[in-house]
């Protein structure tokens, strides 16, 4: 039960995937869609009744850049000219896109990245410092 | 959605008499009120017949972040303050990259509801205080900080993956994205308020001058294309977008003077009318409808041809928001210029250029003129301006025939676009 007295919000989202390793979004109880980012109200059909959805955390490649000249937080994280960022647009199996970090490819090597290439969430990446939605090749 | 479509009409008509801009580009000793200031001189300066400045009853003006670029806040009473205008209101709108276009739009609002005869609108932005990383993270901010940003998704970084979505499903390639930054250099260089009043064949061989002067080994740079594909010339910003594919940081500010239609023949005997206005929103680009395509831009379109009742055929000259080249070529397929996947090939073609049949960002675009975020939606409006009026210089398109001018102006990565449809009078 104490699940479901989670707020839905980006907090609970980043726990789910750090402390439970589910990536959770929510689903509308009315019309039945679904969202990735977890919100009071369906941004279809404006119910608030909406509950806690647990995606599998396999997704596909929709698209991608390789980011060189990157965020503050980011070039802490050791990426930058030398280590460029791969950031994608995945399509969750179930329908829905996240923004995340693509790991385990070459991001000097954009020629080698495929779009369209299966994914798994990587729920081990999360800093509780600073969260960052991953995914890596399946 | 059914609102959304819902006939929209001004309660009374609204023209554009003066117009003005600061020098766009990098200045140590300038800060957002000393632009703004340079562009309200520039406007008065211009008009065909003076106003006295106590006429002026009402100002909005477009900023995105002088809170985090210049550590300043409440922003439009400095402005008010600096431009002797005290006690008349000023308010700020802040909607991003389209925070000018925003402003530009409640001016509007503004005189058709009857409130104010005589309205300043404008916009500003001081960006060079700040390193480049810096500015990267303050635009970065305008995408969605809790499901974006955390994500790495830089600015560059989001047009970037629009990029590669526009190339996996058309034939787009790196070559239409360079293409578009020439054209735009071009346009610049016959510009003298822009950043780069300079074309890229210029840069190319100022660049091998110096390296020869310093006795170093002169680039092997034949043509442009020669010098785009040099990754030490243009390196990779956000694959595949390079330097040359981004807008630069820039400091800037523009305004222009907004009076009813009944009282504009009281100031100049060329008015530029408001023909039609549109705005909307639209999702993070996860939540997109589309990942090759801005649905707030199509959306925006349609109430401004609606309101203008007008088609894309009949627009004669737009100024678009080319924050990145990939992103002309989106808006000129979500205005309806050229059908989707189609934008590539018009480029190919010289349908864009200012010897097109569709000439696009005549004043250099954000590429070339520069982009101080706040300050663009107007200073789109301030080129279209020109054009109707016969007065853009070294640019005018030939042609007495033009008629109407659009601007399409994107704050984030569409989270709002503005587009206008200006008439000349």
């Amino acid at each position: 039960m104490a699940e479901k007295t989670k707020k839905f919000n980006a907090t609970s989202y980043f726990d789910y995937i750090q402390n439970e390793k589910k990536l959770m979004g929510i689903r509308c109880r009315n019309c039945g869609e679904l969202s990735s980012t977890p919100r009071p109200m369906c941004p279809s059909c404006h119910s608030n009744d909406v509950e806690w959805h647990e995606f599998s955390g396999k997704a596909s490649l929709s698209t991608f850049t390789c980011i060189s000249v990157v965020s503050v937080a980011m070039g802490k994280r050791g990426y930058g000219r030398d280590n460029p960022c791969c950031t994608g647009i995945v399509t969750l199996e179930e329908g829905p896109r996240v923004s995340a970090r693509i790991l385990g490819v070459d991001g000097n090597n954009p020629q080698s990245i495929q779009t369209g290439m299966a994914l798994v969430l990587d729920p081990e990446e999360i800093d509780p410092e600073d969260p960052s939605l991953a995914f890596r090749p399946a | 959605m059914a609102t959304i479509n819902k006939k929209r009409r001004l309660g009374r008509a609204v023209s554009i008499i003066g117009a003005g801009m600061s020098d766009f580009g990098a200045f140590k000793e300038k800060d957002s009120r000393d632009l703004f200031t340079d562009a309200f001189q520039d406007m008065m300066g211009h008009l065909d017949q003076g106003i006295d400045i106590e006429d002026i009853e009402c100002g909005y003006l477009g900023n995105y972040s002088s809170d985090l670029f210049e550590h300043q806040g409440h922003t439009a009473p400095i402005m008010a303050d600096w431009l002797g205008m005290t006690p008349v209101p000023m308010t700020r709108i802040e909607n991003a990259c389209a925070s000018s276009g925003s402003a530009l739009r409640e001016g509007v609002m503004a005189i058709a509801s009857g409130m104010y005869d005589i309205v300043l609108v404008g916009g500003v932005e001081k960006m060079t205080n700040l390193a480049t990383d810096q500015v990267t993270d303050v635009l970065a901010s305008a995408a969605d900080g809790l499901y974006e940003v955390p994500a790495g998704l830089t600015f560059p970084g989001i047009f970037g993956a629009l990029a590669k979505a526009h190339m996996d499903r058309y034939e787009t390639n790196l070559d239409h994205l360079l293409k578009v930054a020439i054209k735009n250099h071009q346009n610049g260089a016959l510009n003298p308020k822009a950043q780069f009043n300079v074309t890229i064949q210029s840069l190319m061989e100022r660049r091998k001058a110096r390296a020869q002067e310093r006795g170093q080994a002169v680039p092997d740079w034949q043509t442009e294309m020669d010098f785009l594909n040099d990754p030490q010339a243009n390196p990779w910003i956000a694959w595949p977008l390079r330097l040359y594919d981004c807008a630069p940081i820039t400091d800037g500010g523009s305004c222009v003077l907004l009076v009813a239609s009944e009282i504009a023949g009281n100031f100049t005997d060329k008015p530029v009318h408001i023909a039609g206005i549109g705005q909307a929103t639209g999702r993070p680009l996860h939540d997109a409808e589309e990942l090759t395509s801005l649905s707030s831009a199509k959306a925006a379109a349609a109430q401004a041809y609606d309101m203008a009742g007008v088609t894309a055929n009949d627009i004669s000259v737009a100024e678009v928001h080319d924050c990145f080249t990939i992103a002309e070529i989106i808006a000129t397929e979500d205005l309806g210029f050229f059908a989707p996947g189609e934008g590539p090939r018009a480029v190919d073609e010289g349908r864009t250029a200012r010897t097109g049949d569709r000439p696009i960002n005549t004043s250099g675009g954000l590429k070339a003129k520069g982009h101080p975020v706040g300050a663009s939606g107007v200073a789109q409006v301030i080129e279209i301006f020109h054009q109707l009026r016969g007065e853009a210089g070294g640019r005018q398109l030939s042609g007495s025939n033009l008629e109407f001018g659009l601007t399409h102006n994107v704050g984030g990565t569409g989270g709002t676009c503005v587009v206008n449809i200006l008439r000349r009078g």
